[in-house]
């Protein structure tokens, strides 16, 4: 499989659908591996992280769920192309930076990604749209066991799996989930929550993991241990704590649609219109708009028809796929005139926002509680 | 539009109060961590891949597996304060699993022939023996 049928393939999970796919963007499963008797990547010289991917690759290519995979060596990848996949989420920044010694494994729907020479000699992980982490986990813990027959992984009785940072010992499981909390955003309630679910031994991120920030109402949970507590009970921990997240945003929007109407209207015609008309816009704003606008679709203020093309959007409007998509290297300035052009151009069919609907379900509060799609 | 910056450096420069839930994220980018193993032994270095406490220190990462066993000492009470519990609960691989139990058959046989040896019982002591000498060989061919 070649990199530009990535490009223009959507993985399954961007489609927006699955369990609470309004609030739950995607659910990710990832677990952290390396052979007992090889040092870890970041340790490893040259020759023995080469040693490493020439033995876990094939065993990796061979998966029956890696059939008509996409696998190439980081080294082989361009700058750009790296960075496509990184705004898919299907290798970590980290990762982005690796070179000789290093590759990824996917397979064709991009809800399998197999990440070998990361910081651990194999980060394997598996994405769904919605809420389904305990669905991501048995994919990963498939692929887990039948690699384990043939590559020997550390692991100690007591220990459980050793990787290269102490943080993942045990399981080598992180868990997470992709949260879009507008409601809780505009109420100045997400701290509460961030700081809350910190308190629990969870961890809340930005867009792109660890140490990035907030853009576009866009929130990672995952589970923060990974040592004395068994896979199942992190999961079933962490997705109960996510639908209580779930709750306070939906409750959270309810009393915006009561109490704060007008406010809540400025947002998305403002969002409508800077959308509508710039025509210069970075990412950064773009994902900010956007996420206004996803709000207006899951109150019905614009059709539920619309909801595939601003989906699409948050990812297109990242700056390697705006670059991949021209076919050319731009610099700030020319992304952000792009951005906005493709933005407009995507719009153009956009109805205006329909006050009416927005002003009928903050009369009645129970209408006001989307529809689920499950 | 509300901003929500979530890195500490940020929720501070933001005025955002109580950051008490990242002081866990402090001790994980390494802050703690060099200083407990620091407490461990000063100048260990790993047998198998040469990784010192200093490497440590740097970058937050281990070098290989048995890192884990050459520095358990300092890393104890890390592992400790970063996570729920000290001891793995989870998913076991298959190869570990056989090896406890070979582990465990062995443990059974020698306290077997202790007890045969202490009773006299010398016929099936020799078979005792026997069994052990097999395991062993299961074991080394394992290893």
């Amino acid at each position: 499989m070649k990199f530009s049928n990535i490009l223009s393939t959507q993985g399954e999970w961007l489609r927006g659908e699955g369990p609470h796919h309004q609030i739950v963007i995607s659910s990710r499963v990832r677990f952290a591996r390396n052979l007992h008797d090889r040092a870890f990547p970041g340790w490893a010289k040259k020759a023995e992280r080469t040693a490493i991917l020439e033995q876990i690759k094939p065993r990796v290519e061979e998966l029956p769920e890696m059939q008509d995979s996409f696998s190439e060596l980081l080294q082989d990848l361009s700058s750009l192309e790296k960075q496509v996949l990184v705004e898919r989420h299907l290798i970590s920044r980290e990762h982005a930076a690796k070179g000789a010694g290093s590759a990824v494994v996917m397979n064709r729907k991009q809800t399998l990604s197999i990440m070998i020479n990361e910081e651990d000699h194999l980060r394997m992980q598996s994405m769904r749209a919605g809420l389904q982490l305990k669905q991501a986990f048995k994919l990963v813990d498939k692929i887990d066991s039948a690699l384990e027959s043939d590559l020997e992984f550390a692991f100690d009785p007591r220990l459980g799996y050793l990787t290269a940072c102490p943080t993942n010992v045990g399981t080598g499981m992180r868990a997470s989930a992709m949260l879009h909390l507008p409601g809780l955003v505009l109420s100045e309630l997400i701290n509460q929550v961030v700081q809350a679910v910190s308190k629990i031994g969870l961890a809340v991120r930005g867009l792109y993991g660890e140490g990035t920030e907030a853009m576009g109402n866009l929130f990672q949970i995952s589970n923060q241990t990974t040592l004395g507590e068994k896979e199942d009970e992190i999961i079933s921990r962490l997705t109960k704590v996510i639908e209580t997240i779930i709750d306070k945003e939906h409750d959270a929007r309810q009393v915006l649609l009561q109490k704060k109407s007008n406010t809540l209207w400025d947002q998305i015609g403002r969002a409508y219109g800077v959308l509508t008309y710039a025509h210069a816009m970075t990412s950064k704003e773009a994902l900010n708009l956007l996420s206004i606008i996803k709000l207006g679709v899951d109150l019905g203020a614009f059709p539920e028809d619309r909801r595939l093309p601003i989906d699409e959007l948050f990812i297109d409007t990242q700056p390697a796929h705006l670059q991949k998509s021209s076919q050319q290297k731009l610099n700030a300035e020319e992304r952000d005139h792009l951005r906005a052009q493709i933005i407009r151009e995507r719009l153009k069919l956009f109805p205006k926002p329909d006050i009416g609907k927005l002003a009928r379900e903050s009369g009645n509060g129970s209408a006001a509680k989307p529809l689920e799609h499950e | 539009m509300q901003k929500v910056n979530l890195c500490d450096a940020c929720s501070k420069e933001k005025g955002v109060q109580d950051p008490t839930g990242f002081a866990l994220a402090d001790l994980l980018l390494g802050i703690g961590a060099a200083e407990e193993i620091e407490k461990g032994a000063a100048t260990q270095k790993c047998p198998v891949c040469g990784f010192t406490q200093a490497d440590f220190k740097k970058t937050g990462r281990l070098g290989c597996s048995m890192c884990y066993a050459t520095f358990a000492e300092g890393l104890g009470s890390l592992l400790k304060a970063m996570h729920k519990g000290t001891e793995h609960v989870g998913k076991v691989p298959e190869h570990a699993q056989r090896a406890a139990q070979l582990n465990n058959r062995m443990r059974t046989l020698n306290e077997n022939l202790k007890k045969a040896v202490a009773e006299e019982n010398y016929e099936t002591a020799a078979s005792l023996r026997d069994q052990i000498k097999e395991l062993e060989n299961d074991l080394a061919r394992k290893l």
